[in-house]
């Protein structure tokens, strides 16, 4: 039988045994299975800060955990999800997998570094984990100053390292993907047949490269100023605390589109997989990435607009950040028109696909809310704003995340999920979704502050909806977390192609073998082309 | 807040009102497109299922006027929520004129609030209905932001710097203040009541109050008490500059810079005196730095205003300053 070949076909899972053949790996697909274990470890690690966070925030006064402890709590929450796990979710696990098998190259153009910057995303990690074990950082995941550099006695610079240190590893991952699919790319794979998952991946590098450096640096600067007593953000030393978060947006701003991008990039996929079509208008697909990318650097300002900086300033970064809308408003209006008249099929990474782009619309329409001058006055700091970068994060990111997951499951692991759990999760993904972040919205706008411990009661029943939802939704990703274990041992042997996928990484085997190709690929035919694939299979 | 069930918070100011209008329209832009999408998605799905295996699509790569068109009409709307917003967010910024001045000091993990004629309240702020106030704040230590919900209006509350806000209670009642930037291990106990009494009513809790003496008057103790007097001489010229007329004047530096002497230029000459010295003087004044706490400084500065209003200013007696305020022309347009 076929079922037995496979097993024994040499792979990249099976070319090698032994704890050592992993750590010290240099194939891109091994670092990315490394990257899935740590970015799952952080997932769930960060999850267990959110459920108490929620079960605290079921009845209005501060009882489960101290007020201290609180602040803690989504501290860490915000550190570990942000940086530890949305940052190098995509990127670093299917990015560092897929990237050299879309392309069809044998692996990335620096195999060592990619193996050096898991280390140092993994020292970082320890970092932070370290200093949380030691009693945790109770800045929020902002680091506000003077706050951060004259007031928190918690272990501020410890986590700021750890921040800075996994930040080289994003930097490195970036600098790496930009160099392979500049030089690897297949013969014949020229930019416009490039798919649309590696456009965003490309402009999601830039902004690694060129914007982490700044958030590297606005850490060192917190640290000088807390460790030394450098007038640097703190009035009371001759410092500016307005400018710490000019600077710290300017990273944090466009880090969001790190954590979107390449969300945006696996829906393309998805999308034009399940509906057996081209992505409607390509070329604008591709370049609202790289729009998105460039245009991201230009509106750190909205997030300060009651922060004292000048009312012309506010102004203009207001105006700026409704032309990102523009480019994100066409892949939206690009994905549905892909569904026209195609064959859509209903297989679970299609769900997800739905999903996301459901979830973004609104997360997306309420951040053109947020641009909005005198709005976002009222909404800022308030639950409003929490709502809409959970829709952009997790709705948007995580939900693609899901999605990606489910869909290069067959070729990461050689076996299939069990498709009916797999519907179930991603149904109940999206309602606990809903259910937990929607109400959010109402109290924002009713007035409920972000990053309370105890509140007024009339803000208790959004708060036990919300922990409801919270509730539903930690089912939600418990259930793929079980079966893609289950799947490893028990899990149909998936075939190469399961989706009938035109892709190049489709035309290889499940699991790869560590070259990746047997024989280079040489690619004649646009992404997304399925009449090439009839053609070849009745050839 | 009513306690009940509801989807828009108290509209107690004008801006309240004009800001859920923006919100209406915002909303309905939201519920258009988001319904636009959802249901074309669901109607796609369900009309353009896969049959049996069957693969056939028609393959439509782009159709660039369609691309155009929901580039283009998205943008115009955009633009509208832009303007819109922008005008709402200046007058947000921008205090009337006559408006009353209350002083507001955050601190962790308090609320302080100082009013001209000398009451100070914790986490408590009563104003009159119908009259603009105009906050002016400071933080003791960290970033602090003054929200009022019902008023629509949030503002940083910074340390080393002074901020405004302002509000014009349309609707009597006791409402929300709110810390919203996260202050640390308290920030959600940072809270208060503002309470919007009757003109009359907030007149009786104003006398009944126990300042009794003016912020100015205070600022003017302040002021002999540090020895400011012995330099700042309103009588004859002096080794340091005449405070009289100063407030609000254009200052000529030793620099040959011009900078209009405001609240923020007041407060900084006190605490940093070497940072802008006044054309054809020394830089002899020590810091204060330390020896003045927001609340003296706002003291300070209240008397140094006081100082603007007339050419010679009398022996200061009790209600004297309120009644300069009152006489201020700006006061009363």
């Amino acid at each position: 039988m076929i079922t037995a070949t496979v097993e024994t076909r040499d792979n990249y899972l099976n070319h090698e045994y032994g704890v050592k053949s992993w750590l010290l790996t240099k194939d891109h697909k091994r670092i990315g299975l490394l990257y899935l274990a740590a970015i799952t470890f952080f997932f769930f690690l960060g999850g267990i800060f959110a459920t108490v966070i929620r079960l605290e925030l079921l009845t209005p006064p501060g009882d489960l955990v101290s007020a201290q402890t609180y602040n803690k709590l989504f501290t860490l929450h915000g550190v570990i999800m942000v940086f530890l796990f949305l940052i190098p979710s995509i990127p670093a696990t299917l990015g560092n997998f897929l990237v050299p098998l879309m392309i069809g190259c044998k692996d990335l153009a620096f195999p060592k570094i990619n193996l050096l910057s898991w280390y140092i995303f993994m020292a970082g990690g320890a970092c932070v984990l370290y200093a949380m074990l030691q009693g945790g950082v109770d800045t929020g995941w902002t680091f506000y100053v003077p706050f951060s550099t004259s007031y928190a006695n918690t272990y501020v610079i410890l986590t700021g390292v750890g921040i800075f240190i996994s930040g080289f590893a994003s930097i490195l991952t970036g600098l790496n993907f930009i160099v392979t699919i500049h030089r690897m790319r297949a013969p014949g794979l020229t930019w416009f047949r490039l798919p649309l998952f590696i456009w965003s991946m490309y402009a999601t590098s830039l902004i690694q490269v060129l914007g982490t450096p700044v958030i590297a640096v606005t850490i060192l600067l917190v640290a000088v100023e807390r460790g030394f007593h450098l007038g640097i953000f703190d009035p009371a030393l001759g410092g500016d605390p307005v400018l710490f978060q000019h600077l710290f947006w300017f990273y944090s701003h466009p880090a969001v589109y790190i954590m979107v991008l390449p969300g945006m990039g696996i829906i393309s996929e998805i999308v034009s997989v399940f509906t057996r079509k081209k992505v409607f208008g390509y070329r604008f697909v591709a370049f609202s990435s790289v729009a998105i990318a460039v245009l991201g650097f230009l509106v750190w300002g909205h997030h300060m607009f009651v922060a004292s900086q000048s009312v012309y300033a506010s102004l203009v970064f207001s105006f700026l950040s409704f032309f990102v809308a523009v480019p994100s408003a066409i892949k939206v209006f690009n994905w549905t028109a892909t569904l026209y008249k195609g064959s859509i099929s209903y297989d679970t990474p299609m769900l997800y696909a739905f999903g996301f782009i459901g979830l973004f619309t609104i997360g997306g329409l309420t951040g053109t809310f947020l641009a909005t001058l005198g709005f976002d006055v009222h909404v800022t700091d308030t639950y409003f704003v929490v709502a809409h970068f959970h829709y952009i994060m997790v709705g948007g990111t995580l939900m693609a995340y899901l999605g990606g997951m489910h869909y290069w499951w067959p070729k990461m692991t050689g076996r299939m999920y069990p498709e009916g759990w797999a519907k179930l999760s991603a149904l109940v993904v999206f309602l606990g979704f809903n259910l937990t972040f929607f109400p959010q919205f109402i109290m924002g706008y009713l007035g409920m502050p972000r990053r309370y411990h105890a509140y007024p009661e009339e803000f208790q029943v959004y708060h036990v909806l919300s922990t409801a939802g919270a509730s539903v939704l930690a089912v939600g990703y418990l259930i793929p977390a079980i079966y893609f274990v289950w799947s490893l041992r028990f899990g149909k042997i998936a075939p190469d192609n399961p989706w009938n996928a035109s892709g190049l990484e489709w035309q290889t085997t499940s699991p790869p073998p560590p070259e990746n190709f047997e024989i280079t690929p040489v690619v004649t035919y646009e992404a997304y082309d399925y009449s090439i694939l009839e053609e070849m299979k009745v050839g | 807040m009513n306690p009940q069930f509801q989807l828009f918070p108290d509209q107690a100011s004008a801006t309240a009102v004009h800001l859920d209008h923006l919100t209406i329209y915002l909303l309905s832009i939201a519920a258009f497109f988001s319904t636009l999408i959802f249901a074309l998605i669901f109607f796609f799905a369900v009309k353009y299922r896969r049959r049996s295996g069957h693969e056939r699509v028609s393959e439509i790569g782009h159709a660039l006027p369609l691309e155009i068109a929901w580039s283009v009409i998205p943008f115009v709307l955009m633009m509208i929520m832009f303007t819109w917003g922008a005008s709402v967010f200046f007058e947000m910024s921008r205090p009337p004129d006559d408006a009353m001045n209350i002083y507001v000091v955050g601190k962790q993990w308090m609320w302080k609030t100082q009013h001209l004629e000398g009451q100070r309240e914790i986490n408590e702020l009563h104003v009159p209905l119908g009259r603009p106030v105009r906050l002016t704040m400071t933080s003791e230590d960290v970033i602090h932001s003054f929200y009022m919900p019902a008023f629509r209006v949030k503002f940083d509350v910074l340390p080393g710097k002074y901020t405004t806000a302002w509000f014009n209670p349309t609707r009597p009642g006791k409402y929300h203040l709110f810390c919203a930037e996260y202050c640390g291990t308290l920030h959600s106990g940072m809270i208060g009541w503002i309470h919007v009494m009757e003109p009359a009513e907030y007149e009786r809790w104003l006398a009944g109050g126990a300042g009794g003496e003016s912020l100015a008057s205070s600022g003017q103790k302040l002021f002999e008490y540090l020895a400011c007097a012995n330099c700042h001489r309103t009588d004859k010229p002096g080794r340091c500059p005449n405070l009289t007329g100063l407030f609000g004047s254009k200052v000529q530096l030793t620099t040959g810079e011009t900078v209009t002497a405001d609240e923020a230029y007041v407060r900084e000459s006190i605490l940093n005196p070497g940072a802008k010295v006044v054309a054809g003087y020394q830089n002899i004044m020590p810091t204060f730095q330390g020896q003045v706490t927001e609340e003296d400084l706002l003291q300070l500065i209240e008397y140094v205003k006081s100082l603007a209003k007339q050419p010679a200013p009398p022996p200061p007696a009790p209600g004297a300053a309120r009644a300069a305020r009152r006489a201020e022309p700006k006061q009363n347009r």
